[in-house]
């Protein structure tokens, strides 16, 4: 039999990889390494032309299925030929981005080949050829350790929190002609916002809570842009109505993990930590001195968010 | 399994039988602790709720029937105390419930569950299930879509719109950035996302009906399987811990509002470098 592979699964969208696409190579050649085995990419329903590229994040082939049918993620087409590449491959691992692709996709991959998946990891390692990963559960307030016995074995990684690091591999571009099998799920628009940043992509995040009093968040947008941030929300100014439900921070809503994390007039209910305590610096911006987020912010200022955001936005201006 | 053809109500719509997968979790209020064993939570004084994404599911499964006719019946794997989640989903509106409940079901790992589900509903005529996205404990996010893989039916997953016309649905499905909208002939299965719906409370007479809507309990035996069958669970708890403990940090002291905040920009920018 051949030699097992890591395989890794690509996220494009419209042509271009999305950001986890790096940290899923990058801790995928990680676990090569310690298992001693190649790396494999797959990427499905895009060119040749930027799948070279990933040959610098280590991968040492690079399967590409640049089919028509595959240029829109569809879970039943996507899981057909993923299916039958890691039939053909035989990988022991494979591993993708807990993305609400990469959710779906490797839910419904497990249980069509009976292999172990855990979801939204945030470290995997190696013990004695089998994945021992860590991953969040009751939103964030454990992390449990689990060990997977099976083969292939699959990791799904939470986004933002494994480090991009380039890491040369044989990068060998292969043409794959697939076949999509049986479908019944049919792809019929999409509406995407343009140029917002991503709540789980973003290294900044400004949130705003009740404090803010309604649904004009200009200072908080104004502070986020300046950042080339995203900007959050907590599930009161979401029951507000102030904003759409897609910014929510909390148990029930996004986990996020950016390097920063600006809380404005939110009070830290325990669902909302839940979302955003791995965050690597917490800001906190609140007139009550008593309210909890204080507690778990790095730094806190007590104060009028909308006297202090601004005086923020000038002093990060001068820094630029 | 597969298709189940009902007549058409009187607005020519065919009606639709709707299950909808509900687990019990503990309330997102709750503090979790980790129990003596280390692989499990201290389970006693923890309020169990309807997982919130379940109850968006029987909320829009009963919003669902009153438009098109038809049921909603409630299919949970669980304990005893897994009897008043169902309960209060009837309530809601749904027409009856099956708990499975067994010792065995306990050992297994989200597809183990996902077969257990599956098998039940060998036995259950449906044309959609409805499920929440994850259930806020485990986090897992597998359990639905594994039952939709092992019905051979195709599902969508985070759902905000889900529209049924002539034995299809078409449903807004949230990803990052946006939306997309997906069609998938009937039986389908979808799970849900935050905005789908408000969940109605159950109403007085609604509590008063539910005692008497039909809930059976059965065990692994009875739908046919046995904890083998089931499978030997592929992944398994090692170790629980606490996230590392956040400090309270530095509560940021000046003279005016324009020191404070100058002080906390010069300590993002030249300290933790996140500027």
């Amino acid at each position: 039999m051949s030699q097992q592979c890591v395989l890794a699964i690509a996220e494009q969208s419209d042509a271009a990889f999305r950001k986890i696409t790096y940290e899923v190579l990058s801790e995928g050649r990680r676990i090569a390494d310690s298992i001693g085995c190649p790396l494999t990419v797959v990427v499905l329903g895009a060119g040749e032309d930027i799948s070279k590229e990933l040959g610098e994040y280590g991968a040492d082939r690079i399967l590409v299925a640049d089919n028509q049918d595959l240029r829109e993620y569809v879970n039943d087409a996507y899981t057909n030929v993923i299916a039958d590449i890691i039939d053909k491959e035989n990988p022991c691992v494979v591993i993708l981005g807990a993305s609400t692709q990469g959710k779906e996709l490797s839910a419904r991959i497990a249980a069509r080949i009976n292999a172990p998946l855990a979801m939204d990891c945030v470290a995997v390692q190696v013990e004695n050829g089998n994945l021992v990963v860590t991953r969040p559960m009751y939103g964030g307030k454990i992390l449990a350790d689990v060990a997977l016995d099976g083969n292939p074995q699959i990791a799904a990684i939470r986004p933002n929190s494994m480090s991009i690091v380039k890491a040369a591999g044989a990068g060998l571009v292969e043409k794959l002609d697939v076949d999509v099998g049986k479908t019944d799920i049919t792809f019929i628009e999409k509406k995407m916002e343009t140029g917002k940043v991503e709540l789980t992509e973003a290294d900044v995040i400004v949130s705003g809570g009740r404090g803010i009093g309604g649904s004009d968040f200009s200072v908080i947008e104004e502070l986020a842009d300046l950042l080339a941030g995203a900007v959050g929300a907590s599930r009161s100014a979401v029951d507000e109505g102030w904003r759409p439900i897609s910014d929510q921070v909390g148990q029930t809503g996004k986990v996020v993990s950016p390097n920063l994390y600006i809380a404005c007039g939110i009070s830290g209910a325990i669902q909302h930590f839940a979302g955003m305590s791995s965050s690597k610096v917490i800001v906190a911006i609140n007139k009550d001195p008593d309210a909890p987020i204080f507690s778990k912010a790095d730094y806190g200022i007590v104060g009028d968010l909308f006297e202090i955001v601004p005086l923020i936005i000038d002093e990060i201006k001068r820094l630029k | 399994m597969g298709l189940f053809t009902t007549p058409s109500n009187k607005k020519g719509y065919r009606k639709v039988n709707i299950i909808v997968l509900l687990k019990q979790v503990p309330s997102t209020e709750s503090f979790i602790e980790i129990a003596d064993d280390g692989v499990s939570i201290k389970t006693d004084d923890i309020k169990m709720v309807i997982n919130p994404y379940d109850e968006f599911a029987v909320e829009e499964a009963i919003r669902l029937k009153e438009a098109n006719g038809g049921s909603v019946t409630i299919l949970s794997v669980g304990r005893e105390k897994t009897i008043e989640s169902i309960r209060t989903a009837l309530a809601m509106g749904a027409d009856s419930g099956v708990l499975i409940q067994d010792s065995a079901a306990e050992g297994c790992d989200s597809l183990g569950i996902a077969r257990i589900l599956a098998a039940a509903l060998k036995d259950i005529p449906f044309d959609l299930i409805i499920a929440g996205q994850r259930a806020v404990d485990d986090d897992n996010f597998q359990v639905a879509v594994a039952v939709a893989e092992y019905l051979k039916i195709p599902d969508v997953s985070m759902v905000i719109k889900a529209e049924i016309t002539n034995g299809k649905i078409r449903c807004s499905r949230t990803v990052e950035g946006g939306i997309v909208m997906l069609e998938a002939p009937l039986p389908a299965l979808f799970t849900t996302q935050r905005g789908l719906n408000e969940p109605r409370y159950a109403s007085l007479p609604g509590i008063m009906k539910a005692k008497k809507k039909p809930l059976d309990i059965k065990t692994l035996a009875d739908i046919g399987l046995d904890a083998e069958k089931a499978g030997k669970p592929m992944t398994r708890i090692t170790a629980m811990k606490y996230p590392p403990e956040r400090e309270g940090g530095t509560i940021i002291e000046g003279e005016s509002a324009q020191a404070k905040a100058a002080a906390l920009v010069k300590i993002l920018h030249e300290e933790s470098k996140v500027i």
